[in-house]
C-alpha cells in the first residue's frame, strides 16, 4: 500500500523556562515527541491514543503544518507540512473537538458558504459534498440556525461537515465524541464509517473513547512521553496490557461473592457484585453461565478506559 | 539526538541555512499571490464579521454612535482649551485641528483595517490561532480581518469631520502641491500605524499579554500626534521621528503645508518621505510577523 502519512524518527522539543527564583528563570527541554516513526496507508483508519500530554496534539500540529518539528522527517501525500502549510490546507481537513470554526452569530450555512470560496471548491461540488454532508449528518433542518443555538452534538456534525467539503485526502479528528450524548455519537460514527469506506477518506482520530476506536479503527496506536508504545490491532492492545473488562451484576438478594470459572469477583456491596474479565474475550458466555447459576436481576458492562490500559501496558513490561 | 542518518536529522536551533531556504521558497510571484490571497481572504472574513454585526442592528448603531461621541469628546476638550488661550504652542486652533484631523483619520483608518491584531495573545493563549493555521489563506489576514468592526467608522467620521474644519480655517495658499500632501499624508499615515499595529501584534507572539505595550504606542501615539511638536520636550520628538517613526503621519508633512519650521533642524525634504517611511514601517512589520510566526510553529506557546 501506498504510504500516505510518513513519519521517520520525528522530534518535537520544547524549550520550557521555569522561574526559579525571583528574577532567574531556569531552561529546561521537554521532549514531547521523541524520535516517532510511522506510516499510514491512503485509506486506513488509526486510532491515536495515549494519555494526556503523551504529545498527541503536537503529533496532529506537526502533521498540519501549525508546529515545525525539531527533527525527523514527516511527509503528508508527499508534502512537507511546515514548509508548505497552505498547499497542505487544501488535502487536509482537521476538526479540532473542543473549538469550533464555525462562525458564532450566523447561520451555520454561512460558515458552508465561506469554505465554499476560501478553498476555492467548485459549484457543482460544493453542491454534491454539502447535501451528502446534509443528508448524512442530518443538518438540513440546522443550516438556518446560528450556530450559537445549535447544542455540543449538532454543533460537532456541523463541524465535521465544514472539514469535508473541499473532499480532503486525511480528516483529522480531535476528539470528535467528547461531550456529547450517545445519539449523537453513533450519528458521528456511523458518518466516519461511511466517509472512510465510500470514498476512501485516511482517518486518524484521537480520543479517550475506547468505544470510538473499538467501532470504527482497525488499527491503533498508543503514544506515551512522545514514544510509540503500541501499533496494531485494538483486541492485541487489550492482550499487551493484559485489561480487564467489569461486568456489573445486580442480584435479587445479597449472596456471598460469586464464585463462576471465566470471571473473578472483585468487589461486593449488598446485592451488586463486579465481575473482571479478560478484555479479549466475549461476555456472552459468562453472562448465560451467571444467569443459569444466579438470580441475576440487571447487567451492565464497563469497558477499560485507556489510561487504564496503558497503565497495565507499564506494569506489563517493567514486571517482565 | 538519537538517529544517526545525516538525511533524517536536521539540528534542533534551526540553523540559519533553513531560514534561507524558507525565504527562497518565496519568489517573487508566490509573494505576489500570497498578497492577493491574503486581501480576498481578508474580504471575505471582514465580510462574514460585518453580517455577524448585523444580526444585532441596535448594538451596531449605538456602538458606532458612542465611539462618535466618545472620540469627539477629545476634541472638545482642546475646544475647551482654546476658550482661555488663543494659541497653543504657538499654533491656532484650525491648525491644531489640521494636525488633530489627520492623526485621528490616519489612525481610524489602521485601526479598522488591522487594529485587531492586538487580539492576537488571546487566540495565541486560548489555542484559537491553530484553526487558523489550518485554513489555506495567509494568517495575517486572517488575523486581521479577526471581528472587523464597521463600529470604528465611528472614529474615522469625526476624525475628518475635525480634519475638515481645520483644512476650512487655516491661512493656507491650496497650490497642487499642498493639495497633494493631504491625501499622501493620511494614506502614509494609515500605513504607518498599521504597521505599528502589526508590529505590536507580532510581539504578541512571544508576549501574549504585550498588548497594553502596543496601546500605549498605538492609541498613545495618536493622542500625542493631536498636539503640535512645540508642546513637548525635544527628547521625545526626537524619539518618534527616528524610534518609531510616528512624526512622518502628520507632524513633518502637515507642518510642511502650514510653513511652520519643525522643531528639530531637518531639511526640508523631510516632509516629503512619509511614502517612503511608510513602505519602509511595514516592510519591517511583515518581518517582524513572520519572524513571530516561526517562533509561534518552533515553541507553539
Amino acid at each position: 500500500m501506498e504510504a500516505f502519512i510518513e513519519l521517520d524518527g520525528v522530534e518535537k522539543v520544547f524549550d520550557v523556562r521555569r522561574r526559579a527564583g525571583l528574577l532567574r528563570r531556569e531552561k529546561s527541554q521537554v521532549r514531547a515527541v521523541d524520535g516517532l516513526s510511522f506510516t499510514v496507508a491512503r485509506g486506513e483508519m488509526v486510532g491515536y491514543i495515549g494519555p494526556n500530554g503523551a504529545g498527541k496534539s503536537t503529533t496532529i500540529k506537526m502533521l498540519t503544518g501549525i508546529l515545525t518539528p525539531s527533527g525527523g522527517r514527516l511527509r503528508v501525500a508527499g508534502i512537507d507540512p511546515a514548509r508548505e502549510r497552505t498547499r497542505l490546507a487544501r488535502r487536509i481537513g482537521v476538526v479540532f473537538g473542543q473549538r469550533t470554526t464555525l462562525w458564532w452569530d450566523l447561520p451555520l450555512k454561512d460558515s458552508y458558504r465561506l469554505m465554499h470560496r476560501m478553498y476555492r471548491i467548485p459549484d457543482q461540488r460544493f453542491r454534491e459534498n454539502l447535501e451528502r454532508c446534509v443528508e448524512l449528518l442530518d443538518l438540513g433542518e440546522l443550516l438556518e440556525v446560528p450556530v450559537r443555538q445549535l447544542s455540543l452534538g449538532q454543533r460537532m456534525r456541523g463541524d465535521i461537515a465544514a472539514a469535508l467539503l473541499h473532499d480532503p485526502e486525511v480528516l483529522y479528528l480531535d476528539e470528535p465524541t467528547i461531550g456529547l450524548d450517545v445519539i449523537s455519537k453513533a450519528k458521528v460514527r456511523d458518518f466516519l464509517r461511511d466517509l472512510n469506506a465510500d470514498r476512501g477518506t485516511t482517518v486518524l482520530l484521537t480520543t479517550h473513547d475506547l468505544t470510538d476506536i473499538e467501532q470504527l479503527c482497525r488499527r491503533v496506536m498508543v503514544i506515551d512521553h512522545g514514544r510509540l508504545m503500541y501499533d496494531g490491532a485494538l483486541a492485541g492492545l487489550h492482550e499487551v496490557g493484559e485489561s480487564e473488562r467489569t461486568l456489573i451484576v445486580d442480584l435479587e438478594r445479597e449472596l456471598p461473592p460469586v464464585v463462576i470459572d471465566l470471571a473473578r469477583t472483585v468487589r461486593v456491596e449488598g446485592p451488586r457484585q463486579w465481575l473482571a474479565f479478560p478484555a479479549s474475550q466475549s461476555a456472552a458466555p459468562l453472562v448465560s453461565a451467571l444467569a443459569a447459576r444466579y438470580p441475576v436481576m440487571d447487567l451492565s458492562l464497563r469497558e477499560p478506559d485507556i489510561e487504564a490500559v496503558i497503565a497495565k501496558m507499564y506494569a506489563g513490561r517493567s514486571g517482565q | 539526538m538519537p538517529s544517526p542518518e545525516p538525511l533524517a536529522v536536521e539540528p534542533a536551533g534551526r540553523s540559519t541555512a533553513t531560514r534561507s531556504v524558507e525565504l527562497d521558497a518565496f519568489p517573487t510571484r508566490t509573494r505576489l499571490s500570497t498578497l492577493t490571497d491574503g486581501l480576498r481572504a481578508y474580504g471575505m472574513i471582514a465580510a462574514m464579521w460585518i453580517r455577524s454585526t448585523m444580526t444585532y442592528r441596535a448594538s451596531f448603531v449605538m456602538t458606532t454612535v458612542t465611539s462618535f461621541v466618545v472620540t469627539a469628546f477629545d476634541f472638545i476638550a482642546i475646544l475647551l482649551m482654546f476658550t482661555h488661550v488663543d494659541a497653543l504652542g504657538g499654533y491656532q486652533l484650525g491648525e491644531i485641528a489640521f494636525l488633530y484631523g489627520a492623526a485621528a483619520t490616519s489612525f481610524g483608518l489602521a485601526d479598522l483595517l488591522v487594529g485587531s491584531t492586538e487580539r492576537l495573545g488571546r487566540r495565541v493563549r486560548d489555542g484559537t490561532l491553530d484553526t487558523l493555521l489550518v485554513r489555506p489563506a495567509p494568517v495575517l489576514a486572517q488575523v486581521a480581518a479577526d471581528r472587523f468592526a464597521l463600529r470604528r467608522l465611528g472614529r474615522i467620521t469625526q476624525g475628518l469631520l475635525v480634519l475638515g474644519y481645520g483644512l476650512g480655517t487655516v491661512h493656507v495658499e491650496w497650490t497642487l502641491l499642498n493639495l497633494l500632501m493631504v491625501p499622501m499624508m493620511l494614506v502614509s499615515g494609515a500605513l504607518i500605524f498599521a504597521a505599528v499595529f502589526v508590529a505590536g501584534g507580532s510581539f504578541q507572539f512571544w508576549a501574549q499579554d504585550a498588548a497594553e505595550v502596543q496601546n500605549a504606542i498605538t492609541y498613545g501615539g495618536n493622542t500625542l500626534l493631536q498636539y503640535p511638536p512645540t508642546v513637548f520636550a525635544k527628547d521625545l520628538v526626537r524619539g518618534v521621528t527616528f524610534v518609531v517613526p510616528l512624526a512622518f503621519v502628520n507632524w513633518l508633512p502637515a507642518l510642511a503645508v502650514l510653513d511652520r519650521p519643525y522643531p528639530l533642524d531637518l531639511p526640508h525634504w523631510f516632509a516629503y518621505l512619509p511614502p517612503v517611511v511608510a513602505v519602509l514601517c511595514c516592510w519591517l512589520a511583515l518581518l517582524a510577523w513572520r519572524a513571530g510566526l516561526r517562533s509561534y510553529r518552533s515553541t507553539g506557546s
